[in-house]
């Protein structure tokens, strides 16, 4: 996984509320074996429409996306992350997640920050009056600043220690493989096995 | 202080407890799919790692699986590469597999219920949101990426943070012909799509206990569409009447053990959840969703909302942006929407009940002309069971068309799919833009105002035949 310290970037506003992952990357593009090509992917119904944010000439390269409450909701599918990172964003703001959607994101390195729903509202604002202006996602500080605009966000401690470390998740469990032999040691010999 | 049941499955299930640090939970079934399994496994490759417990591990293929012509190879080449790469993958890590044409075959949520494989107080997880289905039998089951797919297939643990709990309770009875799908889509229309975010629900009171096991699954399944990760209900004498003689539950001495054990698995009295929400069923009548989420819903007797209705502005520009969709008018009477296709299927009401609710619907009636109506079961047991009670015939013979099992137009990654602007009352679980085929638009209903709607060709209850 990428490590992620600070990130400073433009960021596009995308005015809805319970964007679900199916619009995030539609099922057709989950066909794929592979990790990569999922950019195409990203938003791939609402960027038919030529006025669709994303396809403003002001939001290219962008890389902060700023969204309605209950972002990433609906089917678990990892791919809705592995789209938005590939298209080039590395932080998601919103005032609600969905569960599934928000650990993924944590999984690969791609940063979702709550803030409050007026707060979301003003840096929608901010990036629709000027697409240029900056923002900066400081996860060490647990900071966005916006110009004048600062806002503390919540992270656990330990997640945001494995995101600014860029560690693995398995890596770090099978430390624990000990841990592991002695729950099975102790499990029920009538749970059932699937052979 | 006591415990809710989440509480007494999950600190059951602790690896590693240390301060600062996620708990590690022991993953008791790891369910497997074609579609968010393949990059789990070429991980598991890439980094030199195998599959710690392959016997706790049992892989289905559902999503892309075509629903006619199952002796004929897959049509759609990029389908046909992720189910044989789940085969490879299978062989390679010695996973047991329920092919295309396989009798065991099925949607993964069905298939574990059926083999006996999810049972009370266990930890259950699928790279699929719907894993909740399973917490009908009182198991603490949710849906994970593939990142955490790899992760149980490697450890068969994942680090976790305990949710809060959160208690859904049900009192009163529900009237004649309404069922457990039109309980829980009102349930989110109620907490809303993000109401359950962070939280375990447990459904309690006298009419989830009054509920089948089948009906149990179907609200513990869309408990995701209300933001909750994770449904669950007491197990009780439905649950191990259910169970017992199932091919993986335990025999003699072991099965008693087992039901001591279960029997355990209740709130207890003294317990406190984070939030509680009470609904009194005897008000429920027939629900169906009218937007382009799943709290978007209202009982079939009202009329489409107007946005200017809705006080929260979010709520009210998700209305005006859902209204022009679907192509619905406020004040139009849901009753008068007019569908094209209607689809009987998926992980919510593909099961044996569903089936036979819709043949009872279904019996002496005809499909409406210019209406395609598909019934896809669940799984290949659901549909030779169906075929045995000769439901089959009562469907077909009304003009529906009877299908191969998978997950098939719930979210049309096989080749069933609704055509743009094209409209549906669906079984399913989702009615998001684009869900069961681009342009297409949805509305959630149970498996009884499907065939009802198929009759008509309007959204209907069975009671206005």
């Amino acid at each position: 996984m990428e490590a992620f310290t600070t990130h400073t970037g433009r960021a596009v506003p995308l005015r809805r509320s319970n964007v679900d992952t199916d619009q995030i990357i539609p099922a057709v593009w989950l066909k794929q074996v592979s990790r990569t090509g999922f950019d195409k992917g990203l938003f791939s119904a609402w960027r038919e429409d030529p006025d669709f944010v994303l396809n403003r000439p002001e939001y290219q390269g962008a890389s902060i996306l700023i969204a309605g409450p209950d972002f990433g909701t609906g089917s678990s599918r990892e791919h809705a992350v592995w789209a938005l990172q590939q298209y080039g964003f590395r932080v998601v703001i919103a005032p609600r997640f969905g569960d599934i959607f928000r650990n993924n994101s944590t999984k690969m390195g791609l940063l979702p920050v709550v803030l409050p729903g007026d707060v979301v509202e003003k840096l929608q604002t901010r990036a629709e009056q000027e697409p240029a202006a900056e923002i900066t996602v400081d996860l060490g500080a647990r900071e966005v600043r916006a110009g004048d605009l600062v806002v503390p966000f919540e992270i656990d401690d330990y997640t945001r220690w494995r995101l600014m470390e860029g560690l693995d998740d398995i890596g770090l469990t099978l430390r624990h493989a000990d841990d592991i032999a002695a729950y099975e040691q102790r499990r029920p010999g009538w749970l059932p096995t699937t052979v | 202080m006591g415990r809710t049941l989440a509480e007494k499955v999950y600190d059951a299930h602790v690896v590693r407890r240390a301060e600062g640090e996620p708990d590690l939970l022991y993953i008791d079934l790891h369910l497997v799919h074609e579609v968010t399994s393949p990059q789990a496994f070429d991980g598991l490759r890439m980094a030199g790692r195998t599959v710690r417990r392959p016997e706790l591990t049992i892989a289905t293929e559902d999503h892309n699986v075509p629903t006619t012509d199952l002796l004929r190879p897959i049509a759609d080449p990029v389908s046909r590469t992720q189910v044989e790469t789940l085969r490879k993958n299978c062989a390679e890590f010695g996973i047991r597999l329920h092919p295309m044409g396989d009798d065991g075959q099925g949607i993964v949520h069905v298939i574990g219920p059926q083999l006996g494989l999810t049972q009370p107080g266990m930890t259950v997880v699928c790279g699929d949101s719907h894993t909740s289905t399973h917490g009908a039998f009182g198991a603490l089951a949710f849906g994970i990426g593939t990142s955490e797919v790899e992760h149980v297939l490697a450890t068969q643990t994942l680090p976790q943070v305990k949710p809060k709990t959160m208690a859904v309770t049900v009192n009163g009875t529900l009237p004649e012909g309404v069922t457990a799908k039109d309980l829980i889509l009102a349930i989110i229309a109620r907490i809303g799509t993000g109401g359950g975010q962070g939280h375990i629900i447990e459904y309690r009171g006298e009419a989830i206990r009054s509920l089948s096991m089948e009906g149990r699954m179907t609200v513990c399944n869309m408990s995701i569409e209300a933001g909750a990760r994770a449904g669950m209900i007491a197990p009780d004498e439905t649950t191990f009447a259910y169970l017992k003689g199932r091919p993986h539950v335990p025999q003699g001495e072991d099965w008693d053990r087992a039901v001591e054990y279960w029997t355990s698995l209740r709130t207890d009295d003294d317990a406190t959840f984070d939030r509680e929400v009470v609904i009194d069923a005897s008000e429920l009548t027939p629900f169906v969703t009218w937007g382009t989420n799943p709290g978007q819903g209202l009982p079939l007797s009202e009329s489409v909302p107007d946005p200017a209705s809705f006080d929260d502005p979010v709520e009210r520009a998700a209305a005006e942006r859902a209204l022009q969709y679907m192509d619905l008018t406020p004040g139009t009477p849901l009753r008068e929407i007019a569908v094209d296709t209607v689809f009987v299927g998926s992980c919510t009401n593909g099961r044996i009940e569903d089936l036979r609710a819709v043949a009872s619907v279904l019996k002496g009636r005809k499909v409406a002309d210019g209406v395609r109506m598909l019934v896809v079961p669940g799984s290949m047991k659901v549909k030779q069971q169906a075929e045995e009670e000769g439901l089959h015939e009562v469907i077909s013979a009304a003009g529906a068309e009877w299908r191969e099992a998978g997950c098939s137009m719930c979210l049309a990654m096989n080749p069933d799919k609704l055509t743009p602007g094209e409209r549906s009352a669906s079984t399913s679980n989702r009615n998001f833009e684009g869900r069961q085929g681009p342009g297409g638009r949805t509305h959630l209903v149970s498996p009884a105002v499907a065939a009802a709607t198929a009759v008509t060709g309007r959204l209907t209850a069975p009671a206005d035949l």
